[in-house]
């Protein structure tokens, strides 16, 4: 339908090339016709833009208003998703409003959750027992996430940092420095304790290992990547990493597959709101905890230095 | 509970560890470790498969020591087996016939990374096979775009940083929206398993409560999911993208990735929003004229490009628009005839990609059409393979494009006229447009070359260089392209009786 538009611009230089187009589409079938030589596919040169004629839609948008058509297209696309969206959460059920069938889960946990895992904080219980299987998930996707931004960023032979990239160096600030000598012992040792009392206390891996990488980074962009790669460097990385997702894979299989086939596992749930107690809590949140640390490190080093 | 009950389990955990382990391994090692854990996940999907078959009824595995609805579950019926063992075959062909390419395109240092990929795109697919949940569905998803994008952007080549970028876009949109839907439906019946969540939606759907929510969640899901899978007009990144990979790359995104979000739409479609609820039967018509749509312009845009792999991926885009035609028809022939395409053209598609690679090195690492004038005579083995594949795609008896066709004609001849019309006048224009650019590309390999730097040289240059990788891998899908031709009735009654035991 949108091809007919276009055939008038294309004709001309067709029949230029080979004549009528019922002849043109003899030679097509016959490969006569050069294709290199027609201009409906575009040359290698003009491909390397933005895929030229080939790309639907968006290239047939005449070329003197392409920026303003899309940025009118994307404005009524975003007004009209954002209306029925609006729509949508004024029909939505209000806060509190009393529906029995929709609180079934969310009761059980609050009535049932500390006793069933162990865990006072009963949103630990959750991710780490009773949706367990969607957290170790969470953790692979973080683990997927540093794994590409290594294979995008890291330095290779073959590219290295181009030199006129100046990133502004701050290793030599010693107000910085200064305050942050003060600083990161305090912010490992709170990263620490939301880890270790994440079954207890608001917190777990995720936020107790997000405070220890940010601690880590802070001594990166405060004494550059040679101290912090003394804390954390690449053959750190890579043992943290694989024992701690292995452990969690494996663990949590455990679980799964005693849970599954009804047979008695050897962790028990011990007393709610002891340290040790919750079963596997403590140690998966440990586990997620050096996976998220290392994760929010390595992104960083990558994007700052592109290596360790 | 039988031991066998365990593999769905088994399947995602082994691909999990894998992709941690391959991590630390050497290249060489992690190619292999992948390779094993891909087999062993084939025997594991083969195994359900059988099981499911041979017992006729599905079952369900706790992820944990909770019962549902407490905790995450897998759910395994045919379907689920058929889905899973096809995701498994096509991925272990793949990667064996694309290893040598793999080793050519990307730095040494980046291949265990390139094999942690694979092993997560492996887990992906096996957890969205096997999902009862839709969180777990949404998690697995992200796990799944990711690791496309790294075996997209790995093999540093001109243009992939851009075709991975534009792919990361439009596949976090499509992400976006069914996150988006996944908490409405959560906010409006309370659960995240499919079944449950499927009982609250038939009651309100029953009831009328909430119904501008309901609509908006269905949109919201079935947009997101037909985004991710590159249903027009959101394939423009498909050309790029399958272009400028390496060819595993190319074969996996394409013949398994994208039929990973079609497989967890029609689940959702069976068993959470239900196949005939008003939004949901509104939803799949659209999906029906954007698939015709598809199916038309995507063959339009094949037959103008100037290279082959280009001229690969717009044909995947009309492809697509198969599987969404099946869908919006509807009912167990239309959802039959989608999911016999979405297994067929997985089969077919990496074929191409893979001896088209082949045939372009053997022509000088050129795609271009002229220069691949006479491809087939210089590698044999290449050009039969793409033979066979591009017949296939065109429909050609014997092969497995055409029950697709077959299928699709019958399930348009139950709804009326007009649909029944136009269903089967784009089947008919679709095939003829198919079968203008591939069998000219299939002639095109066989005609022998005329460039001027061979006419001096009284014989066609043979390449020579071995490879059994790729052999084995065309085999295979040749096989099973055939088999799938000639016995097209043994899947799709799997895929009847797996879709009885989806409602």
């Amino acid at each position: 339908m949108k091809k007919a538009k276009k055939a008038p611009k294309t004709q001309p230089e067709t029949a230029k090339v080979s004549g009528t187009a019922a002849s043109s589409i003899k030679k097509w079938l016959d490969f006569d016709l050069d294709i290199d030589s027609l201009p409906v596919p575009p040359p290698r040169e003009s491909a390397e833009d933005d895929g030229g004629d080939e790309t639907p839609l968006l290239s047939r948008i005449p070329k003197s208003a392409p920026r303003f058509v899309y940025t009118a297209l994307a404005a009524i696309c975003s007004i009209v998703l954002t209306a029925t969206l609006i729509l949508t959460v004024e029909g939505m059920p209000r806060y509190g409003e009393d529906q029995d069938y929709m609180d079934t889960v969310t009761y059980e946990y609050i009535t049932h959750g500390m006793e069933y895992t162990g865990a006072v904080n009963i949103v630990a219980g959750i991710i780490l027992e009773y949706r367990a299987f969607d957290t170790l998930g969470e953790s692979f996707v973080l683990f997927c996430a540093v794994t590409c931004v290594l294979v995008l960023l890291r330095a290779d032979s073959a590219d290295s940092m181009p030199e006129d990239v100046v990133f502004r160096d701050l290793s030599h600030d010693a107000i910085l420095r200064r305050t942050v000598l003060a600083i990161v012992p305090l912010v490992f040792m709170f990263g620490v304790y939301v880890l270790l009392n994440g079954h207890l206390s608001p917190g777990g891996g995720f936020s107790g290992g997000a405070v220890i990488g940010a601690g880590l980074v802070m001594v990166s962009v405060a004494y550059g990547g040679d101290v912090s790669g003394r804390i954390v460097s690449e053959r750190v990385f890579k043992i943290v990493t694989t024992c701690a997702l292995s452990f969690y894979c494996l663990g949590k299989s455990y679980t799964f597959f005693t849970g599954a086939n009804g047979l008695h596992s050897i962790v028990g749930n011990g007393t709610p709101g002891n340290i040790l107690s919750a079963g596997l809590i403590l140690p998966l949140n440990v586990a997620v905890g050096m996976v998220v640390a290392c994760t929010v490190y390595g992104i960083y080093r990558m994007f700052d230095k592109r290596s360790f | 509970m039988e031991f066998i009950r365990n593999f769905p389990f088994f399947s995602v955990a082994v691909f999990l560890f894998s992709a941690v382990i391959c991590s630390v391994l050497k290249p060489r090692a992690a190619r292999i470790w992948t390779v094993a854990a891909e087999t062993a996940v084939l025997a594991f999907s083969a195994c359900v498969l059988y099981y499911t078959w041979s017992t006729g009824e599905f079952f369900r595995y706790n992820m944990g020591h909770f019962d549902a609805p407490w905790s995450n579950q897998l759910r395994a019926g045919v379907l689920e087996g058929v889905a899973a063992t096809g995701f498994s075959l096509i991925l272990l062909l793949s990667h064996i016939g694309g290893m040598r390419y793999v080793n050519a395109d990307i730095e040494n240092k980046k291949q265990s990374a390139y094999c942690t990929l694979l092993n997560l795109i492996g887990a992906a697919l096996m957890a969205l096979a096997y999902t009862n949940d839709l969180f777990t569905g949404y998690v697995f998803l992200e796990i799944m775009t990711l690791s496309s994008c790294g075996i997209l952007m790995i093999r540093r080549a001109g243009r992939t940083a851009l075709a991975a970028t534009r792919y990361m876009v439009i596949n976090l949109l499509g992400s976006g929206l069914f996150l988006l839907g996944t908490c409405l439906f959560y906010g409006i019946t309370g659960h995240l398993l499919m079944e449950y969540i499927g009982a609250g939606v038939a009651t309100l759907d029953a009831t009328g409560d909430y119904a501008v929510p309901l609509t908006v969640t269905i949109g919201l899901v079935c947009a997101g999911l037909a985004i991710k899978a590159g249903l027009f007009p959101f394939h423009t990144w498909m050309p790029d993208t399958y272009g400028t990979a390496t060819p595993t790359s190319s074969a996996v995104l394409s013949g398994i990735v994208s039929k990973g979000y079609i497989f967890l739409l029609v689940k959702i479609m069976y068993r959470v929003a239900g196949v005939n609820t008003e939004a949901m039967t509104a939803a799949r018509h659209i999906l029906y004229v954007f698939g015709i749509l598809g199916i038309i312009l995507g063959s339009v845009w094949a037959m103008r490009s100037a290279y082959l792999n280009r001229m690969i991926a717009f044909s995947s885009a009309a492809q697509i628009g198969y599987i969404f035609v099946g869908i919006g028809l509807g009912g167990t022939a239309g959802f039959t005839a989608a999911l016999f395409q979405l297994i067929a053209h997985g089969l077919t598609k990496p074929l191409l990609f893979l001896s088209g690679a082949r045939l372009a090195e053997s022509s000088g690492d050129s795609q271009y059409f002229a220069d691949l004038q006479g491809a087939a005579h210089r590698n044999r083995a290449a050009g039969a393979a793409f033979t066979v594949a591009a017949l296939s795609m065109v429909g050609i008896p014997l092969l497995a494009g055409f029950p697709v066709k077959l299928y699709f004609a019958i399930a348009s001849v139950q709804h009326g006229i007009l649909v029944d019309a136009v269903t089967l006048l784009t089947l008919a224009v679709s095939t003829l447009l198919n079968a203008l650019y591939f069998i000219r590309t299939a002639i095109r390999i066989y005609t022998p070359s005329v460039r001027p730097a061979e006419k001096n040289e009284s014989q066609v240059v043979i390449d020579k260089k071995s490879d059994p990788g790729l052999a084995v891998a065309a085999v295979g899908f040749a096989l099973a392209i055939v088999s799938l031709g000639v016995f097209p009735g043994s899947l799709s009654s799997l895929i009847t009786t797996g879709l009885s035991m989806f409602a």
